[in-house]
């Protein structure tokens, strides 16, 4: 900002209405169609962004927007940039919210400094440089909360995607669909941990038939959950081996010697039944049904 | 922070506790960095001759997180590399905690110096 | 000075560690425990951990110790109530906490600890290695 004293805040205390009524026109010729509760509520802001422009300009119109006095503006640009980011408008929409200002203060301008060429070009100048700033404020707000609507999605989609499922009263199973970066680890491991305490389960089955590669860090993670369980009281039993997975777990060396495997879930659950001192009998079926297995 | 006695390994502890909650770490994230601080603490005591720690919070654009500073005039560390190894295998307390408190960090840095002393800083983002 | 508290639980000896624990604290425990498990005979002894919120290598080596001792006078050991954040961050140390065993509470430490007696020491069932 040029460090002449603008006279900005003049302009704005002569022809407040006047550029606050041109402003909103143009936000609605340029940005999307309106309701009328969004129209409403478009002229509401407009209006208090104004004020709240114009008594910042009347503390410190010289100094940037980075000051104290700036405070109230800067905070409601990032408010309505958050809002507006998750309401669906797009970073156009939203910037053209600061930027459609420019016309309206351009034309205000012209009308106090017609006469002098000079004065108009340094207003003019300072005009432009102001609002690119918070133009730009206003695009970073947004964006910024774009990302966290983002990372809190990624992180719901992770803990939605690794179930732990009570297959009897103290067995449970754990079934793994997709890769086992250390990032899921820790979410399974938290996961697994939390039903072995809520279940009091002496027996956990890692079932892996739906992860598609098995190298040596996901072999590691998987060692992790099975120590951690193991923590826990609760011996784990790793499930769904395929003669693939087999091949390379020998290649790589991974010792998984004091793990129970089995090559499906069924035959884990089986071994777990066993070891927790159940056995499943079957009934025989009375002589006129057939007893189909 | 003062570290010049085992109790002060406590109070480490809860100063990195009460940082890490207020930072809003969740609770393996807490558990993790204040496990790292207790093990730091630990060598800075036994293997440094008493020390201090700096907490501080830090800020990165988008993340926060926390960083822990142990700092002693102490002996010093001849061979980092080594002590810097997995230690567990030979029961070499201060190698546990040095790589222990590494691998429960998402930064990790050492300067020592034989004669002048040793500093360890990590780094938790939330 | 503070001692930690050994009680006596029918054949076994249980053990709660509620504070913070510092070195003296910790050899202290040693002294006691090892002092109990003779005078009384015991062969198996809980140690509860569920009210520590954090175990470092300090008190693994000392859980570590305890077992060892424990098993010299023919006694089994087996620690209770990690707690889920503990046993994460155990995991990612590196701490290998092996040949202790561990139960998820006193009920189901009791129950292992008289497996293990049964079997004697070769037992491999539900108890943990």
């Amino acid at each position: 900002m040029a460090t002449s004293t603008s006279k900005l805040p003049e302009v704005f205390e002569k022809r407040e209405q006047e550029i606050t009524d041109q402003w909103v026109e143009q936000q609605q010729a340029t940005g999307r169609k309106l309701t009328a509760a969004e129209r409403d509520e478009a002229n509401r802001q407009s209006r208090e962004f104004i004020r709240s422009l114009k008594s910042a300009l009347k503390q410190n119109s010289s100094g940037g927007i980075s000051g104290p006095e700036w405070a109230g503006v800067r905070d409601f640009l990032v408010d309505l940039s958050s809002r507006r980011a998750k309401d669906g408008y797009s970073p156009r929409e939203t910037a053209s919210f600061v930027f459609s200002l420019k016309q309206p203060i351009f034309s205000a301008l012209q009308k106090e400094f017609g006469a002098n060429p000079k004065a108009l070009a340094d207003e003019t100048w300072q005009v432009t440089l102001l609002v690119d700033e918070l133009g730009l404020l206003t695009t970073e707000a947004f964006q910024k909360t774009r990302e966290e609507v983002i990372m809190r999605q990624q992180k719901e989609l992770l803990e939605l995607s690794t179930p732990v499922v009570r297959l009897w009263e103290n067995i449970l199973a754990l079934p793994l669909i997709g890769t086992l970066d250390s990032a899921r680890t820790q979410v399974v491991m938290q996961n697994l941990l939390e039903a072995i305490v809520q279940t009091r389960s002496d027996y956990a089955i890692i079932d892996i038939t739906g992860v598609p590669v098995v190298d040596t860090l996901v072999a590691q993670h998987l060692l992790k959950t099975v120590a951690a369980a193991r923590l826990m009281g609760a011996d784990c039993l790793i499930s769904g081996i395929r003669p693939q997975i087999a091949q390379t777990i020998i290649h790589l060396g991974v010792d998984l010697s004091e793990v129970t495997t089995k090559a499906t879930l069924a035959d884990a659950f089986d071994v777990a039944l066993r070891r927790s001192g159940h056995k499943v009998v079957r009934q025989d079926a009375a002589p006129s049904g057939a007893a189909a297995r | 922070m003062e570290i010049r006695a085992s109790d002060d390994v406590v109070l480490v502890r809860q100063a990195v506790r009460k940082k890490s909650i207020a930072l809003g770490l969740g609770l393996v994230d807490q558990t993790k960095v204040v496990t790292a601080s207790s093990e730091l603490a630990r060598n800075t005591l036994d293997y440094g001759g008493g020390g201090t720690v700096h907490i501080e919070v830090v800020e990165n654009g988008t993340r926060s997180g926390l960083r822990l500073t142990f700092e002693d005039q102490g002996p010093g560390i001849t061979d980092l590399a080594l002590a810097l190894t997995d230690g567990y295998t030979t029961g070499n307390g201060m190698g546990l905690g040095l790589s222990g408190a590494k691998r429960l960090s998402h930064e990790f840095e050492i300067w020592s110096k034989p004669g002048e002393g040793t500093r360890v800083s990590i780094l938790r983002w939330k | 000075m503070e001692r930690i508290p050994i009680l006596k639980m029918g054949e076994f000896l249980l053990v709660t560690i509620q504070v913070d624990m510092h070195d003296r604290l910790a050899l202290t425990l040693q002294d006691d425990l090892t002092g109990q498990i003779v005078k009384h005979r015991s062969h198996g002894v809980l140690i509860d951990i569920s009210a520590l919120e954090i175990v470092d290598s300090f008190i693994g080596r000392m859980l570590a110790s305890i077992a060892g001792m424990a098993h010299l006078l023919d006694a089994e050991t087996v620690v209770v109530g990690m707690q889920p954040a503990v046993a994460i961050t155990l995991v990612e140390l590196g701490l290998p906490m092996r040949g202790i065993r561990t139960a998820l509470d006193v009920e189901k430490g009791m129950t292992a600890l008289r497996g293990a007696l049964l079997e004697g020491q070769d037992g491999d069932t539900s108890s943990i290695r």
